[in-house]
């Protein structure tokens, strides 16, 4: 009796240490594992192989965005030449070049000179349209209304009209330069570039 | 590998009463689904006509409208089952949501719901500038534009200026293939519509229809 409740007892000590879990995923007889490593071989590799697999799925994946952008774009050139600037009689508003360019020239003394004024909305883009009868460009898209000058007063738009660059090229001719844009919330409107003095 | 084969639990073997009742699930999630094949298959019948480059586009889209024997129905077809399959997705997501279905166990399915309807208005989307016609070209130029303004990927959306991100890379120009909505972006839009999205949205449908199984059936009434 008293021998059983002293192996009763001693159960608890004899109790094999918690290496089990370890011994079983490598195989391994005790003897053969240490304990002073914190990775074992099959965890190095796997890790290394997830590593890897990663890696290399992340620069495809990089690859693959830079490749979405292409290093040439088939687009329209951004410059072109509008003629003279005496062809644009004070106080017009020229529509000559919204088919081709999206663009009017309007020469407004009161802005300085000529002034080449984008076509696109800034609602969401449509092309309005110059009413001269009325003194306003109206957008047939969800009805925004800008001034002569290109400020919005009616509809959706939040913001004026957007204004191109716009120079002279040596031959004299006006060059208009649609990849520079002056926006008149930034108080850029006066800034040399965004009109021609005529 | 045949008993966990995907194809024989589209079908449970047992339903429960509830679940055939037409006023308890209006019968939306498989309307979407019969509409999602009807799709499917009038889109590959068209794909036999339609070339996606500029030149040809709506050429291709008119030649199909008054010559091809059955080509009208055949686009109809399509045209109207995607726009029927956006009213009844949301239709169906309505049902879940008033019968309580989006609760655990069923959360993860909800979830996968969610990006099932994002991939119905993908389609949707990409699916609209194919025809290359003035509509298409404004609609798709009005919507693309909202994409200028996505914080951190947009060049006018917050903190385009202080990452220096411009019109030429960003998330505008990545789906437009450039700047303007041009041949280029009727190509991308194209393989988008017909081929990315398609698969990666019928994984999830494949997904979808396990989770129902595995996380119980239909829900029952509340
Ligand atoms: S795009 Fe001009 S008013 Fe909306």
């Amino acid at each position: 009796m008293a021998s059983e409740a002293a192996t009763a007892q001693s159960n608890p000590v004899k109790r094999p240490p918690p290496k089990k879990k370890k011994e079983r995923i490598l195989g391994l007889p005790p003897d053969r594992l240490s304990d002073d490593h914190i990775w074992t071989r099959r965890d190095f590799f796997s890790l290394t192989g997830w590593a890897m697999f990663l890696g290399s799925l992340s620069v495809g994946g990089i690859g693959f965005l830079r490749f979405m952008f292409p290093r040439v774009l088939f687009e329209p050139d951004p410059t072109f030449k509008a003629g003279f600037p005496n062809e644009y009689p004070p106080g017009t508003v020229s529509e000559k070049y919204i088919p081709s360019q999206r663009v009017w020239i309007a020469n407004l003394p009161e802005e300085g000179g000529l002034v080449a004024i984008s076509a696109i909305c800034t609602h969401l883009g449509c092309t309005p349209r110059w009413l001269a009868s009325e003194e306003k460009y109206k957008c047939p898209c969800h009805g925004s209304g800008f001034t002569k000058e290109g400020i919005n007063f009616e509809g959706p738009a939040p913001r004026p009209l957007e204004r191109w660059k716009i120079g002279l090229a040596e031959d004299g001719q006006i060059l208009i330069d649609k990849s520079k844009k002056y926006l008149s919330e930034k108080g850029e409107w006066g800034k040399p570039g965004s009109y021609l003095p005529v | 590998m045949i008993l966990g084969n995907v194809w024989l639990h589209l079908h449970p073997p047992k339903m429960r009463r509830h679940a055939v009742r037409i006023k308890f699930t209006w019968c939306m999630g498989g309307i979407t689904f019969l509409l999602f094949l009807v799709t499917l298959v009038t889109g590959v019948v068209l794909m036999f006509y339609y070339r996606p480059t500029g030149e040809y586009a709506y050429y291709d889209l008119k030649y199909l409208m008054h010559d091809v024997p059955f080509g009208a129905v055949v686009r109809n077809m399509h045209r109207w089952a995607a726009h029927s399959m956006v009213i009844t997705v949301m239709l169906h997501m309505f049902r879940v949501f008033m019968t309580g279905s989006y609760k655990p166990p069923r959360e993860f399915n909800w979830v996968v719901g969610i990006l099932l309807i994002t991939f119905t208005l993908l389609l949707s989307f990409t699916g609209y500038l194919l025809p290359w016609d003035q509509l298409a070209i404004w609609a798709i130029t009005v919507a693309s534009n909202m994409a200028r303004a996505t914080p951190l990927l947009g060049h006018e959306g917050p903190f385009a200026a202080q990452l220096g991100i411009g019109s030429r890379y960003d998330a505008r120009s990545i789906m437009l293939a450039g700047t303007i909505v041009a041949p280029a972006t009727l190509l991308r839009f194209y393989v988008l519509h017909c081929i990315v999205i398609p698969i990666a949205a019928a994984m999830l449908m494949i997904l979808h229809f396990w989770r129902i199984r595995k996380d119980g059936g239909i829900s029952g009434p509340l």
